[in-house]
């Protein structure tokens, strides 16, 4: 295996992606990220020299519409569906003391 | 009507127009053999019963008084359970969305509703769309109609099977890199994926944004132009949709091949495809050759490119799309937690499942400081490549042929144990996807298990039109498929 996931890698990579893993699961991940990056690496073999980038295959940007409020007053639907609620407003954990 | 479940969309809705039944003997049919089938394929996360008789009276009714007239009036659909659906649940086949009612409904099935369909409910997917199987769903795996050891093939693997065991008459799927196409093949049914563009992603629960599209699977080449006609839309509230005028597809049903160029690449009848299903392919080429058609081998290149770069790009956008699903102000909030990140990482931790987590870490990889420009940039300049040679293929056939997958469908629990294995799966169908092209699935034989086998067409972008009357042909000339 020619990609080494390091043990500071994996954890670099927890904080980025906002997930928390076991031991036993970053194990796995180190071994399933090398694996994934061996095959990846497979790209470098073609010369991209001077290609640009294609992100959208329809050359669409700057997709403009008027700011118009169309949609009606759902707040109660929509805290409905929020783990906690309070007044009207969505409940989160305390963030400073 | 005891026989009407065999029925077409199209048929159905024909014989509700005469009068001959109604949208409500319809949806009570379709109930009842939910009821029969679910406990031995799961094809449906949620079946609201209440709903769906009220919308059928509702649907019935505007039938009776001449509002709704269209070709798919009436007509029970099952809808994939990553497109939102206002009041009815919508989980993605996920722990983090078990409990998510969405306040508004995905344009697609706005546009169904609006064409008289009645909603039967939503169907079993791979967790957000990431999968190959159905087995990745958080609410037990899906099962083949034709052999319950076999999987329905995925992500759209519900869908595929709903319609295959006549639990509905047609389907909604999504399709970021084979996902209606391949299960369409695994199920034998028929299912296309559109020009990029061409149905509006609003309402869809993102995975691979640059990739995702939204298409039917039906029961045969006429519903599945019947229903892309009804679905097709330009979206103000979805920047990428695009403004057709060509989307009368229907227009296309017609039986006629002659002069249309075919290629087949010689790349997709390489090693790790499967004997029977290379023979009953190149059988299908044969007789649309028959038919008129000029059939020629070519090489397409780049094709072993397209999945080491689709994983890259669908790990990127999928790391960025899913950091909504936050534990806030909706989904799943771990019970215990201190502070607000711990909370955050718990929530999605175990929201999540295996596979998600996998790509959701993958794509911040490949997006991280100092790895971006040699991963997801060199990505994004190999699709750039694989775009260009299927525009040269383009400029040559009006048609590419060959198989939808590489086998048929495997058995359930053969394929998660080894992820690389399983991605190999998608190796014809991902580079559609990259390259924004419309690409239909439609079965042309069975395996010696007794197992359909997927041909799959795909055509130039905006090229819908020329794939429909290609499979309608061919769909003709094939005879029914039982």
């Amino acid at each position: 295996m020619a990609n080494i996931i390091s043990d500071e890698t994996i954890e670099y990579v927890g904080i980025l992606a906002k997930l928390e893993l076991s031991d036993a699961e970053k194990e796995q991940a180190k071994k399933d990220m090398g694996r994934m990056l061996d095959y990846i690496d497979k790209l470098g073999e073609l010369d991209t020299e001077g290609v640009e980038p294609m992100s959208h295959v329809f050359p669409v940007q700057n997709v403009f519409r008027e700011d118009v409020v169309t949609n009606s007053d759902t707040r109660e639907q929509l805290l409905s569906n929020a783990p906690e609620q309070k007044d009207g407003m969505f409940m989160v954990p305390k963030t400073f003391d | 009507m005891s026989d009407m479940l065999h029925m077409t969309a199209v048929e159905l809705a024909a014989a509700i127009r005469a009068g001959k039944t109604t949208a409500v003997e319809a949806a009570e049919a379709e109930l009842a053999r939910i009821e029969e089938k679910e406990k031995e394929l799961n094809c449906y996360v949620t079946v609201d019963k209440e709903r769906v008789m009220a919308q059928a009276k509702t649907v019935q009714k505007k039938i009776e008084d001449g509002e709704l007239t269209g070709p798919l009036a009436g007509v029970p659909v099952a809808v994939k359970d990553n497109m939102c659906t206002e009041g009815l649940l919508t989980t993605c086949s996920s722990r983090i969305l078990g409990n998510f009612v969405p306040t508004f409904t995905a344009e697609a099935v706005c546009n169904l509703e609006k064409a008289g369909a009645v909603i039967l409910g939503k169907t079993n997917m791979d967790e957000f769309a990431m999968g190959s199987t159905t087995e990745t769903s958080a609410y037990g795996v899906t099962k083949n109609p034709w052999n319950t050891e076999h999987v329905p093939g995925g992500s759209s693997g519900g869908s595929a099977a709903a319609v295959a065991a006549g639990e509905c008459f047609y389907a909604l799927g999504s399709d970021t890199g084979g996902s209606i196409r391949q299960p369409a093949s695994f199920c034998g049914v028929v299912g296309m994926k559109p020009t990029y563009g061409t149905v509006s992603r609003y309402g869809l629960i993102a995975y691979g944004s640059s990739l995702d599209q939204i298409g039917p699977l039906a029961k045969d080449v006429t519903d599945c132009a019947t229903v892309l006609e009804v679905i097709a839309s330009h979206d103000k509230k979805d920047s990428t949709s695009v403004a057709r005028q060509d989307t009368d597809f229907t227009r296309a049903l017609t039986e006629d091949v002659k002069g249309m160029k075919i290629g087949i690449p010689r790349d997709y009848f390489g090693e790790g495809l499967n004997e029977e299903v290379k023979t009953a392919v190149l059988q299908a080429a044969k007789m649309l050759e028959e038919k008129g058609a000029i059939v020629e081998e070519f090489d397409l290149s780049l094709v072993d490119y397209a999945i080491p770069a689709y994983y890259t790009i669908a790990a990127a956008e999928a790391s960025s799309n899913l950091e909504r699903f936050d534990g806030i102000k909706y989904g799943y909030r771990t019970p215990e937690y201190e502070g607000l990140h711990n909370m955050y990482k718990k929530s999605r931790s175990e929201g999540f499942g295996e596979e998600v987590k996998r790509r959701i870490m993958l794509g911040s990889f490949v997006l991280s400081s100092g790895y971006y420009d040699a991963y997801y940039l060199k990505a994004l300049k190999v699709k750039a490549l694989i775009k260009k040679a299927f525009d040269e293929a383009f400029a040559k056939y009006d048609v590419i042929l060959g198989p939808a997958a590489p086998t048929t469908a495997p058995k359930l629990g053969e394929s998660l144990a080894d992820p690389i294995q399983m991605y190999l799966g998608d190796i014809y169908t991902i580079a559609v996807n990259l390259a924004g092209l419309p690409g239909i699935s439609l079965p042309c034989g069975k395996d010696s298990k007794g197992l359909p086998i997927g041909l799959q067409l795909i055509g130039d972008c905006f090229r819908e039109k020329t794939l429909i009357q290609t499979a309608y042909t061919y769909e003709k000339a094939r005879g029914a498929f039982l």
